[in-house]
């Protein structure tokens, strides 16, 4: 279980980093402890995998990635698992999940695709559609995003 | 869109995934780069500015905090768009929302810290709206996450 203290510090690096010379200094002072013991915790919660990504996060529209599809395939399940992995392995693709399907909804496998320009995206997915052998699926392109946000945890 | 010249390039790349544990992360990562910590610090704050970066910090894995998660799709009648986002989005818990071109056409993301209170919020989505089409779809197996654009 998470200490208090713990769950402090994760409300702190889920907002911004300050940028200067020593913003983990500045974190600590907020909630009185030292820089020492910040950097302790970070590092275990770290090292514990609770923190997936420790960085930046870029405003992708903004750097270039203009198109974002999302590819659901439908995949036999004995061949998920394979597929999958193939799937992970292409660059261009940021996010990889087998979900159930559901009624009226027969994918299983979802794949997102973040590229320049939507050919390019039917063009990734093609090419992934070649490598896996795996050839029912669909784009579903992104036409407003309506919430982008970071979780906030612990805080009620 | 303002080019993004070579320097901020490598800047980018490495901040987000690279981004040091350290007292002082910016000066570990401007050595890395062969920039100095003010110009490295200047840099990351026009763009920052710019709204190149939209922050810098940690991203939680929720199930390891003790949190469920899910993926949701509504079809929801284009004159009731509007609403639906505004009710789907007031939930905390939903941090994103896209409207994409299929019948199934909103896809929101929902954390919790249980299953059965995402059923409830999708419940209570239903009865507000009258949209009684929304699938709930969590993840069984996850096989990539990764944020991470390579400029």
């Amino acid at each position: 279980m998470l200490t208090d203290l713990e769950k402090k510090i994760i409300t702190l690096l889920q907002t911004d980093i300050p940028v200067v010379k020593r913003p983990f200094l500045e974190m600590a002072q907020k909630i009185g402890i030292t820089e020492d013991e910040f950097l302790a915790v970070l590092n275990k919660l770290n090292d514990q995998g609770m923190i997936r990504r420790f960085g930046a996060t870029l405003k992708h529209q903004k750097s270039g990635f203009k198109a974002n599809a999302m590819v659901a395939w439908k995949v036999d399940e004995d061949q998920v698992e394979d597929t999958g992995n193939i799937m992970a392995g292409f660059q261009e693709i940021t996010h990889c999940y087998r979900r159930n399907p559901a009624p009226g909804w027969k994918y299983n496998l979802y794949t997102m695709v973040h590229a320049a320009t939507e050919d390019e995206c039917y063009d990734i997915a093609q090419k992934i559609s070649k490598a896996t052998g795996q050839d029912e699926y669909e784009l579903l392109f992104s036409r407003k995003e309506l919430k982008k946000t970071s979780m906030k945890y612990f805080e009620d | 869109m303002t080019e993004i010249d070579s320097i901020n390039k490598d800047i980018l790349n490495t901040i987000q995934l690279d981004f040091p544990i350290h007292a002082r992360p910016y000066k570990i990562i401007a050595e890395k780069l062969g920039l100095e910590e003010d110009q490295l610090i200047q840099r990351i704050r026009q763009m920052k500015k710019d709204l190149l970066i939209r922050r810098i910090g940690g991203n939680f894995s929720p199930d390891k905090l003790g949190y469920h998660s899910t993926l949701c799709a509504a079809m929801v009648p284009e004159d009731k768009i509007e609403e639906f986002t505004r009710t789907v989005n007031s939930f905390k818990g939903v941090t994103h929302n896209y409207k994409r071109d299929h019948e199934f056409n909103i896809w929101f993301t929902f954390i919790e810290p249980s299953m059965d209170r995402i059923e409830h919020n999708l419940a209570l989505i239903s009865q507000k709206t009258g949209v009684t089409t929304i699938l709930n779809l969590p993840a069984t197996r996850v096989f990539k996450i990764s944020a991470n654009f390579k400029l």
